[in-house]
């Protein structure tokens, strides 16, 4: 179900709107397939039922107004903030308290087991009790105190 | 009764039971005229005799493990004799030989008649310390960098014992002369001090060389012991799985393994030491003063024989404890992963109270072991006391008599405490030895089983063959019990097969033989004319398509679960795929769609999920064969519908052998077959079993009265349809 001729746009509640050929056009929401391994390929649009109505192979292929109209929607309802440092743990047994700084700015989350330590490629995936994801996208980046702060984790 | 020429055996079995069941040793002889009973030695006495005549017959039966074979004729048993199913290999082959008897082909008579089994059962198999020997198969390998150790060894252990060799002329060149007045010369000081020093230094330097060289040789050893075994057991048959606990084989590979890697790393390093340390010492002593030497060596052998003594005792005593220790793992893995039965059914209280049970169990155990165990080290000490004591007399003795300085008995005292106090160390070898030693027996049990299906020395390949299966007269048993009888099928290219049974028919055993889980005890199952033994066990699966009741997913990403059996498919096979099998949209709506984690600790899911992403997995590989068991039964209807639709889709062009219980869920099917009880009892098409009213027609009422209950019910007069 590529996009063909179907156009996107979005409309005062700042919704994406998917044009359809002979029906009103409808609100779809757009849904990374591979979130992690895969963001900018396999994009799904899905309906408010979630049911897929467009697949888009790679946003590369999309007119440049809608691949940015998707972007856009991507980074409103999508938070992954990237760990820059871990300031402070506050306990090496899990649940465990960290103090970080994101490219989001300053957070504390919970690590509830070391399970939810992801590795994928050289980077990690960190979610905290409450589902948030947080993202390393290499060890390397980070600095001394923080790799040693995370290596009693992993 | 007399016999003056026995005519020729033609069969002859072990009779381990008499008819009242008792055990014996007797043996039944099949000649062309008779059959003999007789008793089991070299020159047997015949204990009865039944002539043959035309119309007997030979029955056999088991039930239980007890073999029963009765003579009868058209009118009554005329005798009959019982053994135990271990020589059900015999029992067949004298039926055989029997049948033919009438009929003596010119092949027949001589047949060269089978040995009689031993009568003696495996010898008891304890772990002995020569079971280590067989760990020699994972350090060939690193032979060159074992004897290097050992020369290091070597080395470190005469640095050793420099020191006290030195003591000696300190003593009497230095020490013993001050105290007679004479000044000490600081040269000869120097000297010996800086010697002392230099084999300290040398001693530390090949010390560490030594432990360095040889903990990386066993810390290899430990994993090339850990990763055989588990590719092994990888290959071994359902069957072995199904005998053995999860917990005990993750003890084996896991505990095990561990335990063998430190053995040699640390106690048979010490031990060689040790080893060493003794003989040279005992070289040393001897070449100083020979009398002296003997005394001072004479709790050594009191030592060895305790050692002796305990070893048996301590045996036996570890592996009890092993085993207890294994039931208490088996515990573990029994209720983790069954922890919602355990408290649906409120039982915390009754497991916590079981594996108590079992570590008040391994307390105990290991408590009587300790009490041998805890007399030991104190005593070797004792004996060391006493040892020293030993020399000091004897030596003061000496010194007072003038054959030896006192340098000597310094040196000697200095000698000894070190090599008793090695001793103590020794004895400790003992118990780990054993513990080792009962751990390898264990890592060899499962190395020693064969692989259940074995692969043919010159494989056919089963690729590009046309998927038409074809069962001869399959049988299968487990142990004794018969479990599929005589099944005869044609499953044609592409055709779908439906079987139903009550549970316990034997429709999974069926399937699993297709899938050559297990192999055949009897006839043969033939895909496109070949025997499927004929093919490498991995090439025919790779043919076969596998749904099953309990989808199993391991922890990992829902697209590496797809793509488990094809895990170089793009992730856009694996999109189609789980289109296909309808469950794209809600791994969509996972959070992180096809990378988020599932399995055990991953994203839960519910079991129709859990299923369609077992079904994108079967329709990735593209299978030839699909075998679909019980693969909506675990779902609700609505869910059922969905994953119905998924399995037609993947149905299409393959052959199918689908196991359903709801009998409207094999519609599609071009052919029913009924199972009971291990046999086909009938087959056809749906309409067709209907109107024959057997046990395909009260299977269908039986559900279509289920149904009416559950409120929803079909037509009963137009019951095809009842899913639509
Ligand atoms: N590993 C086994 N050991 C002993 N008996 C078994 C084993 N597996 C299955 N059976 C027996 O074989 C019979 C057929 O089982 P199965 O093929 O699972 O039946 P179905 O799938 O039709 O419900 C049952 O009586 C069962 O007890
Ligand atoms: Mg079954």
């Amino acid at each position: 179900m590529p996009l063909t001729n179907r156009r996107l746009f979005t409309n005062e509640f700042n919704q994406l709107l998917l044009s359809e050929p002979d029906s009103p056009p409808i609100v779809v929401i757009p849904v990374r397939a591979f979130a992690l391994s895969e963001p900018e390929r396999l994009i799904a649009l899905v309906d408010t039922q979630g049911h897929e109505r467009a697949f888009i192979a790679d946003l590369a292929d999309l007119a440049a107004d809608d691949a940015a109209l998707i972007r856009h929607t991507l980074t409103e309802r999508e938070l992954v903030p990237e760990i820059l440092r871990i300031d402070k743990v506050l306990s090496f047994s899990t649940p465990s308290q960290w103090r970080v700084t994101t490219n989001r700015g300053a957070s504390e989350l919970t690590l509830k087991s070391e399970d939810d330590i992801r590795r994928f490629h050289d980077g990690l995936l960190i979610t905290d009790t409450h589902g948030l994801p947080y993202r390393i996208p290499t060890l390397s980046t980070l600095d001394r105190h923080s790799r040693r702060l995370l290596a009693r984790f992993l | 009764m007399p016999h003056p020429i026995s005519p020729p055996v033609l069969a002859e079995i072990s009779l381990d039971l008499t008819t009242e069941l008792a055990f014996c040793r007797h043996r039944l002889v099949l000649t062309a005229q008779h059959l003999r009973l007789e008793s089991s030695e070299s020159s047997p006495t015949v204990l009865a005799e039944w002539p043959l005549a035309a119309g007997d017959t030979l029955i056999f039966s088991d039930h239980a493990g007890v073999g029963t074979l009765a003579l009868v004729d058209a009118h009554q048993r005329k005798a009959h004799w019982r053994f135990t199913m271990k020589h059900r290999a015999q029992a067949e082959k004298l039926i055989e030989r029997f049948a033919a008897r009438a009929t003596p082909s010119p092949a027949a008579t001589p047949a060269p008649v089978a040995p009689v089994e031993h009568w003696l059962d495996d010898s008891p198999d304890t772990a002995s310390t020569l079971t280590l020997l067989r760990l020699w198969r994972f350090a060939r390998p690193y032979r060159n960098r074992l004897l290097l150790g050992f020369f290091l060894t070597l080395a470190a252990t005469a640095a050793t014992l420099v020191p006290p060799y030195l003591t000696m002329p300190l003593m009497d060149d230095v020490l013993i002369p001050f105290q007679n007045g004479q000044d000490i010369d600081p040269w000869i000081v120097g000297k010996y001090l800086g010697g002392l020093l230099a084999a300290a230094l040398v001693a530390w330097g090949l010390g560490w060389a030594r432990t360095y060289v040889l903990a990386r040789v066993s810390e290899r050893i430990g994993v090339d012991i850990r990763t055989t075994t588990y590719n092994h057991l990888l290959g071994l048959s359902l069957d072995y799985f199904g005998s053995k606990r999860t917990g005990d084989l993750m003890a084996r590979i896991g505990a095990e393994t561990d335990r063998i890697n430190l053995f040699l790393s640390l106690h048979l390093l010490d031990f060689a030491t040790d080893v060493l340390m003794i003989v040279m010492t005992a070289i040393i002593l001897f070449s100083i003063n020979p009398w002296l030497a003997l005394v001072t060596l004479i709790p050594l052998p009191i030592i060895a024989w305790m050692i002796h003594l305990v070893r048996d005792r301590l045996r036996t005593g570890f592996e009890r404890a092993d085993r207890v220790w294994a039931q208490v793992t088996n515990i573990l893995s029994d209720t983790i992963p069954g922890i919602r039965v355990v408290k649906a059914f409120s039982q915390e209280a009754r497991e916590a109270e079981r594996f108590t049970a079992a570590n008040r169990q391994s307390l105990h155990i290991n408590d009587r072991v300790n009490r041998v165990w805890s007399l030991f080290g104190p005593t070797v000490t004792a004996l060391t006391e006493f040892g020293l004591l030993i020399v000091w007399a004897f030596g003061i003795w000496q010194v007072s008599q003038g054959s030896i300085t006192v340098g000597v008995l310094t040196a000697f005292l200095a000698y000894i405490s070190r090599f008793y106090s090695r001793m103590d160390s020794m004895s400790r070898i003992v118990a780990v030895t054993q513990k080792t030693a009962a751990g390898t027996k264990r890592i060899f049990d499962i190395l020693d089983h064969e692989a259940g299906v074995p692969d043919p020395l010159q494989p056919e390949s089963p690729a590009n063959r046309p998927a038409a299966l074809r069962l001869e007269q399959v049988d299968f048993r487990h142990g004794n019990r018969h479990i599929l009888n005589n099944i005869t099928l044609s499953i044609p290219q592409g055709a779908m097969i439906g079987l139903v049974g009550h549970s316990g028919s034997g429709k999974t055993t069926l399937v699993n033989l297709i899938a050559r889980f297990y192999d055949v005890s009897a006839g043969k199952i033939l895909f496109d004319g070949t025997d499927i033994r004929q093919f490498r066990v991995a090439d025919y699966r790779q043919q076969i398509g596998l749904v099953l009741q309990e989808p199993f997913l391991f922890f990992g990403t829902i697209a590496e679960n797809i793509a488990y059996g094809k895990p170089e498919a793009t992730r856009e096979e694996i999109i189609r795929a789980a289109r296909a099998a309808h469950a794209h949209e809600f791994i969509l709506r996972l959070p992180q769609g096809y990378d988020s984690l599932v399995g055990e600790r991953g994203q839960a899911l519910s079991g129709g999920e859990r299923q369609r992403i077992s079904i994108a997995r079967a329709l990735l590989i593209d299978p030839k064969i699909l075998i679909l068991d019980e693969a909506t039964a675990s779902v609700d209807t609505e869910t059922e519908q969905e994953i119905q639709q998924a399995l037609d889709y993947l149905v299409q062009g393959r052959t199918t052998i689908a196991i359903a219980h709801r009998l409207s869920t094999l519609r599609q099917a071009d052919l029913l077959v009924v199972l009971d009880q291990g046999q086909i009892v009938e087959t056809g098409e749906h309409h067709e079993l209907l109107a024959r009213q057997g046990h395909y027609y009260r299977l269908y009422q039986a559900q279509i009265k289920l149904n009416e209950a559950g409120s929803q019910a079909p037509a009963p007069e137009e019951p095809t349809h009842a899913a639509d």
